[in-house]
């Protein structure tokens, strides 16, 4: 038995599976940022940290004549959001019910894809993760509400990482308000998301937890997500009539280039 | 690439750009693999000892060309990814690994991969 205890929880194999194609589903819609960065790993639970290259002196070197340097890393964050199903779900599902009620599975993997993307894109300084558009916060243009300038807005961010020598493809990340303003507003009868496509060679990806939006460089060794543990459903506890699970990883962020993004911010929360 | 689309065996036009790529790699690393095996074959065979050496040494580089492969496979393949965890390096009998692997599968974790992942891992479209 491993530290996620699957083999204590009162679940079928049927059962799992559908548990799982739930989850599993709702985070590949959900995740935005392994759609753009680059992906290390997984490199297992048992992974804490990463090296980030660099030392810091100490004092106090236990020799005399000896110098003393501490390695420098990034410890990796545990992320885990427990939630809670009804075991006569669960046993609906295991004798191949069609519509077993996995809302609980579906908001704890939102959650969690939530919280990856929050910490990339936003940063997460509790966890040491600086964010994608907090380092690149150096570059951000101005958004209005008016959709029709938008392929104004992206040829702009495009020209600023042409301008400082960051190659494509490229790619832009939007936030709900930007991909739901963008996909209803059209000029000259042409969808303006179409317009904002052609401007780019790389994807348009839906990124529910970004405030605004980011064009990015897709060339690689800019941004890197690295993952420990990848998702997983693991066993907290049960009752005679629910079952505790949780939806659970490990993972970090680096920006290496803060110069291959620019972020897209409203006015308002600029 | 030339070579690798000859071998494709639906039409280009149906096939996701990722799946064309994981192909390239997968014949890659099936020319890197057959290439062991022909100098394994030339150096049984070669009578010079300098040569011999010379046959070694690029045969262990092709070696280092097929794990190269093998691992970008890896990384664009979350279910081979899952089956390397599982097998490479435990040090026990294989055949006892997948009783193993299948006991802990019927105990409960049969839903899905023997460690709990939902394989996930990177989405990241194959660069056209």
């Amino acid at each position: 038995m491993n530290h996620l205890l699957r083999e204590l929880a009162p679940l079928a194999p049927g059962a799992w599976a559908a548990i799982e194609d739930e989850a599993r589903r709702t985070l590949k819609l959900m995740l935005a940022a392994r759609k753009l960065v680059d992906f290390n790993g997984p490199l297992g639970w048992e992974a804490s940290s990463i090296p980030l290259g660099r030392v810091e002196p100490v004092g106090n070197a236990p020799a005399q004549g000896a110098e003393a340097r501490l390695r420098q890393v990034q410890p990796l964050v545990e992320l885990r959001v427990p939630f809670e199903l009804e075991r006569s779900e669960i046993e609906a599902a295991a004798r191949g019910a069609k519509d077993p009620d996995l809302e609980p599975v579906r908001r704890a993997a939102a959650a969690a894809a939530l919280g990856e993307d929050r910490a990339v894109f936003h940063g997460y300084g509790a966890a040491r993760i600086h964010g994608l558009m907090e380092a690149a916060a150096g570059a951000r243009l101005t958004l209005s509400d008016n959709y029709e300038q938008y392929p104004d807005v992206v040829a702009d961010a495009l020209n600023r990482l042409r301008t400082h020598g960051v190659g494509g493809p490229y790619a832009i990340a939007l936030g709900p308000r930007c991909y739901t303003g963008l996909t209803k507003t059209t000029k000259g009868g042409y969808p303006v998301i179409e317009h904002v496509r052609r401007l780019l060679d790389g994807p348009i990806v839906w990124a529910p937890a970004i405030d605004g939006a980011a064009v990015l460089s897709q060339r690689g060794g800019d941004f890197e997500l690295t993952v420990g543990e990848d998702f997983a459903i693991g066993y907290l506890e049960h009752s005679a009539t629910k079952v505790r699970l949780f939806v659970q990883e490990s993972f970090t962020f680096q920006v290496h280039a803060p110069e291959a993004a620019v972020p897209l911010a409203y006015a308002k929360s600029a | 690439m030339a070579g690798a689309s000859t071998t494709f065996h639906e039409p280009i036009e149906l096939l996701k750009p990722e799946t064309m790529d994981r192909h390239r790699a997968i014949v890659s690393l099936m020319e890197e693999l057959e290439a062991v095996d022909w100098y394994d074959q030339r150096i049984d065979a070669a009578k010079d000892a300098e040569l011999r050496a010379i046959l070694e040494h690029n045969r262990d580089e092709e070696k280092e060309h097929a794990v190269m492969m093998l691992e970008w496979l890896r990384r664009h393949d979350a279910k081979l990814d899952e089956q390397l965890r599982d097998y490479l390096f435990t040090g026990k009998g294989i055949l006892e690994r997948e009783e193993e692997l299948e006991h802990a599968g019927a105990q409960g974790g049969g839903g899905g991969a023997g460690d709990g992942s939902l394989g996930i891992g990177s989405l990241r479209e194959a660069r056209r």
